[in-house]
């Protein structure tokens, strides 16, 4: 188990909360809902490496409970989400986080959270390129959208003319990796233990962040700078206290101007995200662009098919993070049953337009019963080179089931 | 060739006239029409905003029923040439709770329409084509759900006739907007309080395709009526959506701020 999170820090969040003189009021409205799953991954193919665990069968428990306490008549909001994650076979994915303990208050005009929360921004499916606040929880799933739970004070002012955030962000989490014995790993395993980084405070420099985002008729608009420690880690060579080879993540602190745009037009939805990053290594752009067009009505009784495509590009070379998404194309079908058990699929296929590896990703999920839901995905790639961050990882093709009850 | 002439005249007189008083006939029908429906709108104006909870029990055609509960918050714009802007929030199945569904609605142009999924805590931003889509797998489209403005229709007053315990004007309607899955819809309302009684959709074919049937009304600040048992019978699938209204409130003190692409993230 891994509990990196600072406990001096909840207490401030839950004293600050609960404010001296505040007694819960008697209009408190507590509620409490959350899931329970249990996980399945099947890897058919044999581990690369010889301290990984075979995981033919990985099976896992998720818990994800969600208490909420609503306050003054909704005016004030408290949530607590904590999240773990019990791996049999590899200890780094088993975690525990805390993913949501914040306050929120909403006035006229104007709201403020303190506390861990999630935020997120951007419009593109493939890949979230501006969606900078949350850490990437990396033991959880391989596409990214996991979060760690983030520490902010995050002030928002709610205008006719658009809504303007400003973020506080205190404390800095660190990207989960998976374990030496764990499978979707690269060649050498990651150690947390001796990260490095470029401020002297370390995970305690204060980053900020400020973003417009407004909608003008059929256009949404997102205008974000971050500045301070980047997400993305570099890596280093070096040895852990048993000598073995590890990879040791080092973060930069960066400057981060991007902008996100979505263009929605009959049926059209017309998406682009862009960045410019400096600080790690040559400044650097990166834009994915592309569209998704729904025919609805097509399938069966009331099923809409979507067909999505962007194109990814990423200016960053050899002195920045490795990137997956430095040229490539993803295509992909979206069918929507709308049936009363909201059956979703997804398939989609990322082409590296210089190297020709393929990415293939099928995501499929259906409501049981009231209670129950059951959802799978598969991954598998293929032609995967040097150049790929999931070069290591060439034998993990995947299926991941999963069945969720809700509560 | 005279006699000719003279009966060619007399008939296109007679011809003329049928059709003038036909033109007229129809045009006094059409006025009728917007009457009765400009009436029901204006006895609907100033409700400000309302907060209604309510279930939505979908059935089969092995009547094999599921339910999902929800709240819509309904902020009126005052500005006849804009529609409501509205905000559903589910509560159930508990896989969708917190997700929520954010509408501007425009007279002819097209809807602006979010979706917030609180498990990634993103708003996507829709399209609001799909306005003949069912809303959530139920026998409601988009458009059902969606308020329904003076100027979104046309009017033809048909008849009157009795319905129930009332008299009511019957009203043939179309839509002005585009993307209806309707040609036309036959509206009764009743002739003491100019409520929507009963609705007969007709699909793109002109064949039969729903009907909505209101009940339970109850009447809110002294004037607002509101039905709280309406019940969408599908006539060619056989399946049923009833949507029970546990409460409605009035003028509550909605915000503007709540109804916006980020207001909706802290939707409850």
């Amino acid at each position: 188990m891994q509990l990196r999170f600072s406990s001096a820090l909840i207490v401030t969040i839950i004293s600050g909360i609960l404010m001296p003189g505040t007694t819960v009021a008697a209009d408190a409205d507590f509620s409490l809902s959350g899931f329970a799953a249990a996980d399945l991954r099947v890897f058919p193919r044999d581990r690369r490496y010889d301290d990984q665990r075979e995981q033919t069968f990985n099976p896992s428990m998720v818990l994800q409970p969600e208490l909420t306490v609503e306050l003054h008549g909704g005016d004030d909001l408290i949530s607590f989400t904590p999240y773990g994650r019990i791996d049999g076979q590899d200890s780094e994915r088993s975690h525990f986080d805390v993913r949501e303990l914040s306050w929120l208050h909403i006035g006229d005009g104007w709201d403020v959270t303190a506390g861990v929360d999630k935020v997120y921004w951007g419009v593109t499916e493939s890949r979230h390129l501006v969606d900078i606040i949350n850490q990437t929880d990396g033991v959880e799933d391989v596409d990214g959208e996991e979060k760690l739970g983030q520490p902010m004070i995050n002030l928002g002012l709610q205008q006719d003319w658009g809504d303007v955030n400003l973020f506080v962000l205190p404390y800095f989490r660190e990207r989960t990796f998976t374990g030496r014995n764990g499978r979707l790993r690269g060649s050498t395993p990651v150690d947390n233990d001796q990260s490095t980084y470029d401020s002297r405070l370390k995970q305690r420099h204060p980053d900020i962040a400020l973003r417009y985002s407004g909608v003008i008729d059929e256009w949404d608009i997102g205008i974000a700078h971050f500045y301070g420690t980047g997400r993305e880690p570099r890596f280093k060579t070096g040895t852990d206290s048993s000598g073995q080879s590890v990879l040791v993540p080092h973060y930069d602190i960066i400057n981060q101007t991007s902008l996100d745009i979505q263009a929605t037009f009959d049926a059209w939805l017309l998406k682009s995200e862009m960045i410019y990053r400096s600080g790690q290594g040559k400044d650097f752009a990166a834009i994915s662009a592309g569209f998704e067009y729904t025919f609805f009505g097509l399938v069966g009784e009331a099923g809409d098919l979507g067909v999505l495509a962007e194109y990814h590009y990423d200016g960053r070379d050899s002195t920045a993070p490795l990137t997956g998404f430095d040229n490539d194309l993803f295509a992909g079908l979206r069918l929507t049953l709308n049936d009363v058990n909201d059956t979703d699929f997804l398939v989609g296929i990322l082409v590296d337009r210089i190297t020709q590896s393929r990415s293939l990703s099928v995501e499929v999920d259906t409501r049981l019963s009231d209670n129950l839901t059951l959802d799978g995905q598969l991954r598998i790639s293929d032609g995967l080179t040097e150049k790929d961050p999931a070069f290591g990882a060439r034998s993990d093709n995947h299926l991941q089931l999963r069945l969720s009850y809700y509560y | 060739m005279k006699t000719h002439t003279l009966l060619r005249a007399a008939l296109f007189a007679a011809l003329s006239f049928t059709t003038l008083t036909a033109v007229q006939a129809e045009t006094d029908r059409a006025a009728k029409g917007l009457e009765i429906a400009t009436e029901w709108d204006r006895r609907d104006l100033g409700f400000g905003d309302t907060h209604a909870k309510m279930n939505m029990v979908l059935e089969n055609r092995n009547a094999d029923q599921s339910t999902r509960s929800m709240r819509m918050k309904i902020l009126e714009v005052p500005d006849s040439n804009e529609g409501d802007k509205s905000l559903v929030i589910f509560d159930t199945p508990r896989d969708v709770k917190g997700t929520a569904f954010l509408t501007w609605a425009h007279i002819l142009d097209p809807d602006d329409q979010w979706l917030y999924l609180p498990a990634l805590k993103r708003v996507k931003r829709i399209s609001s084509k799909n306005k003949s889509g069912p809303f959530v797998g139920s026998e409601f489209a988009y458009e059902d759900m969606s308020a329904q403005e003076l100027k979104k229709y046309t009017y033809l007053w048909l008849r009157n006739e009795t319905c129930g315990d009332l008299e009511c004007f019957v009203v043939e309607q179309k839509p002005t907007y585009k993307n209806s899955g309707y040609t036309k819809m036959i509206v009764w309302y009743d002739s003491s309080e100019y409520r929507q009684q009963k609705i007969d959709y007709y699909d793109r074919k002109d064949d039969l395709l729903k009907t909505l049937t209101f009940a339970d009304f109850r009447q809110h600040l002294n004037k607002y009526w509101r039905s709280y048992d309406m019940r969408m019978v599908n006539h060619q699938t056989g399946k049923k959506t009833q949507l029970l209204f546990t409460s409605i409130d009035f003028q509550t003190g909605l915000k503007k701020s709540e109804f916006t692409k980020n207001g909706i993230k802290r939707a409850r």
